[in-house]
């Protein structure tokens, strides 16, 4: 009889994240799809528009799509190869009590409040741009750009540090006993060996790039202008709902979630193309 | 030109390495050196005061309210939910499902998490701007991650206990309470110190959820600011960098002392051979 | 229950209404096991003897832990099981009861491996009768004590039962086992391949104790040594791919067997 009950009681438990998830799905479509359903607002306006003044009811969030995906890129591009390096060479380069300084340090640094990093970001990153590059205002994709790319490091080192030495020893000595140079086993054998691994890695970091607001808004500038450079002050779509979010209503308010819609499946779409490619390179 | 390929590859290596701890020092150091000027027993324990620096005890307080509640539900939730993905279910449709839906509530970002919690916290639920709007949407945040790792440490509970219980002719229950969940406490453990660090870090979701007061919270009815939210702010709003890395130290510290925590605890435990 | 005999190192035998031996114990009839779609045991018929020991022999894979796993229906925990025939212990469909719990403190299991939880060795040998019910400390040393005198390791273990049973070696770990399955007062216990895990020495040990026990408990042992079978059992069950290829007086499994493939395995020309 307890036994019965406690076991309905577990599976209840384990349903709660299947109903959050359901509820928070069922939520932000709901309230985002309802200008474009009801209010006979046109989808295609908000995806492409380039004017947002809720005050006009325009609400056009092309220059934020842009703004995400160059921010969310740049980073990649700067992070990935940066925290992949670092991460092989703590597990297979750095002397072992190197290693065992840095590597805790790391993890530990991937646990701290990604505000501090906008913080930082903008008492000097920010100032350092606009002196060295002549802007009138060093908020701008650039610096979104870099704060985000150091943002997502110690993720990146964390995941990928853990995989490639999850590679069986026997690997490496195989490679070597054929002749490979050491630098030449690492790339050509280690690192393909820790592929789903170093994927991963990268989805987190990703995830936490696309995802972060709150450090953003302090070094984005806020912009609403279509980038069209490094040094263009911009908004990315987490910022213009942390932003507006507070005195929203009405159809300002569901066009925000019509932004947390769109913001929901760059996520989904971002993982499932590096799924795609994390499978095609591991066969 | 192999060799030189090879000494490139390795310079690379050392210097993304540099480059990395580099970053990481200079931003912690930087943190340190703005802000421990302002850290003194009033800093910390002292209310807030819009003019100068103001004390930060109310945003510590909330920031205590929130991982006190979100825990308090999450965590018996978190362990129920793994013990029956691990020790319970047959693996199926059903256990697929929940497992999906962990994953995914993994990868929603906090700022999504907010304009759920903003909308039905704060409105449907007519709990307005508050610490347990917030703490429930810190909830469901770190849910995931208390069943991953439970469910990582059940797990590593050799499936001989579970027989050797069973076999005395105990319940399935027993087995779980006696057995069980003792052996994996310290991966448990781990998990929840690993969720408050989330709760402490979170800004987007409580930013939307809890509000913006600056003041000591009446309950857990009022709105509040936690220590994140506040280091945001004062930068945003002022400018005061400095104001900003006194707090940003006292979670710094925090986020230290959790870390140690788990260690300790994961060590400790797994030494100790009951 | 009350065929439990408790043998006190003062020499005061406590003995309930003993009951005669020899009698069938464990009734088996048209036994068949599947794992899903695979079938793993076909038709066993076995009577297993009141307190005697009874040895179930075969290669690895042929059903004999299957076999005795369905004895107190661990096979249940496995998804996708699914048993047809009757299994009577004292005349009682064990797979027609609800109470499996039941089941279990009366056929009592020491496994392959030692499998104590990481507690004190008091608090492993109380688990069962904790679980029970009991928590009368003075009863419950009682118990700690007769199980661990009769799995011959008291003297061993008497001035460290606040330690850690994990601290102890293998074989007396297994010894620890047998004395948490005898705190259940079982009147049948299974064993599993006990000493495959432990070295020689531990091994005669644990055998000389089987022996002992045999006055007191129906034993079921499963092994993969031939010759343990021979010293320790009374009757032995040769098993071949989920089948009982013959089941005879030990004596004659092992000097004549009747069928061409159990001389084979015993002589040891397959295994």
């Amino acid at each position: 009889m307890l036994e019965k009950l406690s076991g309905r009681v577990f599976l209840f438990c384990a349903l709660l994240s299947v109903i959050s998830l359901l509820l928070i799905v069922g939520f932000v479509f709901y309230k985002g799809s309802h200008p474009f359903v009801a209010e006979g607002y046109s989808f295609l306006d908000f995806i492409f528009g380039m004017d947002w003044v809720p005050s006009e009811d325009k609400f056009g969030i092309f220059p934020m799509i842009v703004a995400s995906l160059f921010a969310t890129m740049g980073a990649l591009i700067l992070g990935v190869p940066v925290g992949l390096f670092t991460a092989i060479f703590l597990a297979e380069i750095a002397p072992k009590r190197v290693a065992k300084i840095i590597s805790p340090a790391v993890q530990l640094l991937a646990g701290i409040p990604s505000v501090l990093y906008g913080v930082f970001g903008l008492a000097i990153i920010v100032p350092f741009l606009q002196n060295n590059l002549g802007l009138v205002k060093g908020q701008s994709l650039l610096a979104v750009i870099l704060v985000l790319a150091i943002m997502m490091l110690p993720t990146i080192v964390t995941v990928a540090e853990t995989a490639i030495r999850a590679v069986p020893k026997m690997y490496r000595e195989g490679s070597l006993a054929l002749g490979a140079s050491p630098i030449g086993t690492i790339f050509k054998v280690v690192v393909p060996a820790a592929k789903s691994g170093i994927m991963a890695a990268i989805v987190l970091g990703l995830g936490r790039a696309i995802g972060e607001t709150m450090a953003v808004i302090l070094v984005a500038g806020n912009s609403l202008i279509l980038p069209t450079s490094l040094t263009d002050s911009v908004r990315p779509l987490t910022t213009n709902i942390a932003l507006e979010m507070g005195y929203a209503f009405g159809t300002h308010q569901e066009m925000l979630f019509a932004t947390g819609i769109v913001l929901f499946s760059f996520i989904l779409l971002l993982n499932f193309v590096l799924a795609k490619i994390g499978s095609k390179g591991g066969k | 030109m192999r060799k030189f390929k090879d000494h490139l590859l390795r310079g690379c290596l050392w210097a993304s390495a540099f480059l990395t701890v580099a970053v990481l020092i200079i931003i912690v150091g930087y943190i340190f050196y703005k802000g421990f000027r302002l850290i003194d027993f009033n800093f910390i324990f002292g209310d807030y005061s819009p003019v100068g620096h103001g004390g930060i005890w109310p945003m510590i307080v909330t920031t205590l309210y929130t991982i006190f509640i979100s825990l308090i539900i999450a965590t018996p939730i978190g362990i129920l939910a793994a013990v029956y993905l691990q020790e319970y279910a047959k693996q199926g449709r059903l256990v697929r499902l929940i497992r999906y839906a962990t994953e995914s509530l993994t990868g929603i970002p906090s700022i999504i998490y907010g304009l759920f919690g903003a909308v039905f916290f704060v409105t449907t639920l007519k709990f307005g701007m508050s610490i347990i709007a917030a703490s429930l949407t810190l909830t469901i945040i770190v849910l995931p991650v208390i069943i991953r790792t439970t469910e990582e440490a059940l797990k590593t509970v050799p499936q001989s206990y579970r027989e050797g219980s069973l076999a005395l002719g105990t319940t399935k229950l027993q087995t779980l309470y006696k057995v069980i969940l003792p052996s994996a406490m310290p991966g448990i453990l781990s998990g929840i110190i690993l969720s408050i660090g989330r709760i402490v870090g979170e800004s987007a979701a409580i930013f939307l959820t809890a509000g913006t007061v600056a003041a000591m919270p009446d309950g857990i009815f009022s709105s509040a600011r936690t220590l994140t939210v506040h280091s945001f702010l004062v930068t945003q709003e002022s400018g005061d960098i400095e104001l900003a890395a006194a707090v940003g130290i006292v979670l710094i510290v925090i986020i230290l002392i959790l870390n140690f925590l788990a260690t300790f605890i994961s060590k400790r435990l797994n030494k100790a051979d009951y | 229950m009350g065929t439990t005999v408790i043998e006190r190192k003062d020499g005061v035998r406590k003995s309930q209404m003993k009951q005669q031996s020899g009698g069938t114990k464990i009734n088996v009839k048209d036994l068949d096991l599947f794992y899903g779609d695979k079938q793993a045991l076909y038709k066993v018929a076995l009577d297993i003897h009141e307190k005697e020991v009874t040895a179930l022999i075969g290669p690895s894979g042929c059903g004999k832990s299957t076999f005795l796993r369905s004895l107190n229906r661990m096979n249940d925990l496995i998804d996708g099981v699914k048993i047809t025939g009757d299994i009577m212990i004292d005349n009682e469909n064990i797979y027609e009861t609800n109470d499996v719990i039941k089941l279990r403190t009366k056929v009592g299991m020491v496994f392959q491996k030692p499998n104590l939880f990481p507690m004190s060795i008091y608090d492993n040998v109380a688990y069962g009768p904790r679980m029970q019910g009991i928590k009368s400390k003075k009863e419950l040393n009682e118990i700690v004590e007769e199980s661990l005198r009769g799995a011959a390791i008291w003297d061993e273990v008497k001035d460290r039962l606040k330690t850690s049973a994990l601290g102890l070696s293998g074989g007396q770990q297994q010894r620890v086992c047998i004395a948490r399955a005898i705190a259940m007062k079982p009147e049948i216990i299974l064993m599993d391949e006990p000493t495959s895990a432990l070295d020689p020495i531990s091994t005669l040990k644990v055998e000389e104790l089987i022996a002992n026990m045999k006055k007191d408990y129906t034993i079921v042992i499963v092994t993969h040594n031939m010759q343990q079978a021979a010293r320790v059992s009374d009757k032995t069950a040769f098993f071949l791919n989920g089948e009982i290829i013959e089941y005879d007086e030990t004596n004659n499994i092992f000097s004549m067997p009747k069928d061409q493939r159990t001389e084979d395995y015993v002589t040891g020309r397959f295994g």
